[in-house]
């Protein structure tokens, strides 16, 4: 067999060898026209709103009639100058982007809204104290909030221990046993994603605390919350299940493997990365929620550390008592809450996913796609992308 | 699996821990039919798959071929709708019948697939030796079991600096050879390969036909192929598979590969195997 060796570089070769360079799509002209036009109907609707009309316009107003304008406007410069085919091309662009910075400017301004009010308050005593002795007078920076952290982080595990492993069963029911059952599960799974929190408290307070008299605690904030989680990891888990390639199930089987086998020593560590964002999705979906708590872990301004036993706090319910005062103080404090809560929220997404895309020995995600469609110095082309 | 099961007549031929004695089994399929459904796609085969042999299964496309191959090694129920009819033994002994279980079956008869197909969540290593893993086998042996296997399949020397790497790392052909690797290290007796090469290219097609040939003298093989230079290099018998319009395929001809090529008896076969139509 003959290695065809690549040919030997020589410096006249390096020398008049054809620069390298990126193909550019871009040209200055279209950001010229863009700007153009931007600047153009932002003049005429300055000079109608500002000059002409008799009365002023609210700025919604005037960035509304600004934006269709602009459309307008940009579509018939670029119509100009390089036909309908093009103008249509950028104007979709334009729209789409639109449709993007609206989704995604929410989250920024949540976000940053709850940042700039939360992090005024928050001291490190925050993370140390509850508000036992801290009463409606006291300043914003005194007192804590432990005792909601720590009903938040024992609450969440608890239904996530209880609703992760019957999520999972259920979905790998639903996506690789194929009984009688599935078509009747996934049904009353996908009509349960329906159902109000509030429905989910009640259930537990009605049926554990009155019927057998368990008392409000922790655990039973944590089985509602484990009856909202459950049909959210189904689904999502179900979805992740279904997307494994039919072929590694055959591989496993012709090797002569059982199928309980095959499910759980190929089809479930495929799926590992997939299975922890049904975990993430799971835990998102009841770490605010504040009603069943209200009516299950009850809430309180002091620590206790058992879920099993006594009322218990957590951060939505710290949130939600702090808000409602009348004092500033409070609701500062409210904010500082809500700040902690949207950061252990991260912390945890963040767990989540190192302990899910982790495989021993193996890069994430590297062996998804098909190994000719890799390229082979992805990570440096990445990096350099980047900087 | 449990090697003292009772009901098992004939030991596995070569026991993991101990070297490679098999030359393979001998799978007689007998008045062969298959349905998906109501539409019957196969129809009465009659074929012997004799040990220490290549048989190839060439034919156009749709013909039944690989639904026979699967129901050699019992995947064709894996599909619900499908039905048979007909038996296949393997030595004598029918791996449709009560006496085997379906794991058995498909642990004596292995497979490998057209698209290659490693597990993704694990290491080569743990690839080569998923077959133990699966079916619940112990062996003290495992390093020396993976480095016969991959040396088998003709890749212990590409991958041996790196066992650890996930499998998704290796190309193409490199992947196939991997699974034909982790078919070998549970020790079958017939190995069935559907249009391995199909998927490959040339380089790697003759490394896997390379690999074919020396696997050949250890078990028996049953290729299915579309390609006819490649059924004439790596076969030694063949059967020529065949489905008119709307009807189940049948076998046309089979006997030695040289026979199939140079002389067939059957004007259809001469014509596919030159090229003339399929």
């Amino acid at each position: 067999m003959i290695h065809a060796e690549p040919p030997p570089q020589t410096t006249l070769q390096a020398l008049t060898a054809p620069p390298q360079y990126r193909p550019r799509t871009r040209r200055w002209s279209d950001v010229a026209e863009f700007l153009g036009a931007a600047l153009a109907s932002g003049a005429l609707v300055w000079l109608v709103f500002e000059r002409l009309l008799p009365y002023d316009v609210h700025v919604v107003g005037f960035g509304l009639c600004w934006y269709a304008l602009f459309l307008l406007t940009y579509s018939l410069v670029v119509r100009d100058g390089h036909g309908r085919v093009v103008a249509a091309d950028r104007i979709m662009a334009v729209l789409v982007g639109t449709g993007a910075l609206a989704a995604f400017a929410p989250i920024v301004a949540v976000i940053g809204y709850v940042a700039y009010r939360g992090a005024k308050v928050v001291r490190p005593t925050f993370f140390t104290e509850n508000l036992e002795v801290t009463g409606p007078l006291s300043a914003a920076t005194e007192g804590g909030a432990v005792h909601s952290i720590i009903g938040t982080l024992e609450q969440l595990a608890i239904a996530t221990v209880i609703s992760v492993p019957l999520g999972v069963l259920t979905a790998v029911y639903l996506s690789e046993v194929r009984g009688r059952l599935t078509r009747p599960t996934r049904l009353v799974t996908d009509a349960m994603t329906a159902l109000p929190s509030i429905v989910a408290g009640l259930f537990i307070y009605s049926l554990l605390i009155l019927q057998f008299g368990w008392g409000f605690s922790g655990f039973a904030g944590s089985l509602a919350l484990a009856v909202l989680m459950l049909p959210t990891v189904t689904i999502a888990a179900e979805q992740v299940l279904r997307v494994v390639p039919g072929g590694l199930r055959e591989a496993s089987l012709a090797l002569g493997a059982p199928h309980w086998r095959t499910v759980l020593s190929v089809v479930l560590p495929t799926a590992r990365a997939g299975l922890s964002t049904a975990v993430i999705l799971g835990m998102a979906r009841v770490v605010g929620e504040t009603a069943p708590m209200l009516l299950t872990a009850f809430g309180t301004t002091t620590t206790n550390g058992n879920p099993l036993n006594g009322i218990q706090d957590d951060l939505p319910l710290f949130v939600y008592t702090q808000i409602r005062s009348s004092q500033n103080t409070q609701v500062q404090r409210a904010w500082a809450g809500a700040l902690v809560l949207l950061a252990l929220v991260l912390a945890l997404f963040v767990l989540a996913r190192l302990l899910g895309g982790s495989r021993p020995g193996g890069r994430r995600r590297a062996s998804r796609r098909p190994a000719h469609a890799r390229p082979k110095d992805r990570q440096p082309t990445k990096r350099a992308d980047r900087s | 699996m449990n090697n003292a099961d009772p009901t098992r007549t004939k030991p596995l031929a070569s026991p993991p821990d101990g070297p490679v004695r098999s030359r393979g089994g001998t799978l007689t399929a007998s008045q062969v039919s298959a349905w998906f459904g109501a539409s019957k796609v196969l129809e009465g085969v009659d074929l012997e798959m004799g040990a220490g042999r290549v048989t190839a299964l060439i034919g156009p496309s749709g013909c039944g071929k690989s639904t026979f191959l699967r129901i050699l090694n019992r995947m064709h129920e894996l599909v619900p709708s499908a039905s048979l009819a007909g038996s296949v033994l393997l030595d004598g002994q029918d791996i449709y019948g009560t006496s085997l279980r379906v794991t058995q079956v498909r642990r004596r008869i292995g497979m490998v697939f057209q698209k290659p197909n490693p597990f993704p969540a694990m290491s080569i290593a743990d690839n080569v030796a998923a077959g133990l893993k699966l079916t619940g086998t112990r062996a003290a042996n495992r390093t020396e079991l993976i480095e016969e296997s991959l040396s088998r399949a003709g890749l212990w020397n590409e991958v041996k600096g790196r066992l650890r790497d996930p499998a998704g790392g290796l190309s193409g052909g490199q992947q196939q050879r991997l699974c034909i690797a982790r078919s070998l290290t549970v020790r079958p007796d017939v190995l069935l390969m559907d249009e391995p090469c199909s998927a490959l290219d040339p380089t790697s097609t003759r490394r896997i036909e390379e690999t074919i040939g020396e696997l050949r003298e250890q078990v028996t093989i049953v290729i299915v192929t579309h390609n006819m230079q490649q059924a004439q290099r790596v076969s030694q018998r063949c059967a020529f598979f065949l489905a008119a319009e709307n009807e189940p395929g049948r076998v046309v001809e089979s006997g030695p590969t040289s026979t199939i090529f140079d002389s067939p008896r059957d004007a259809r076969t001469s014509d596919y195997v030159h090229g003339r139509f399929g």
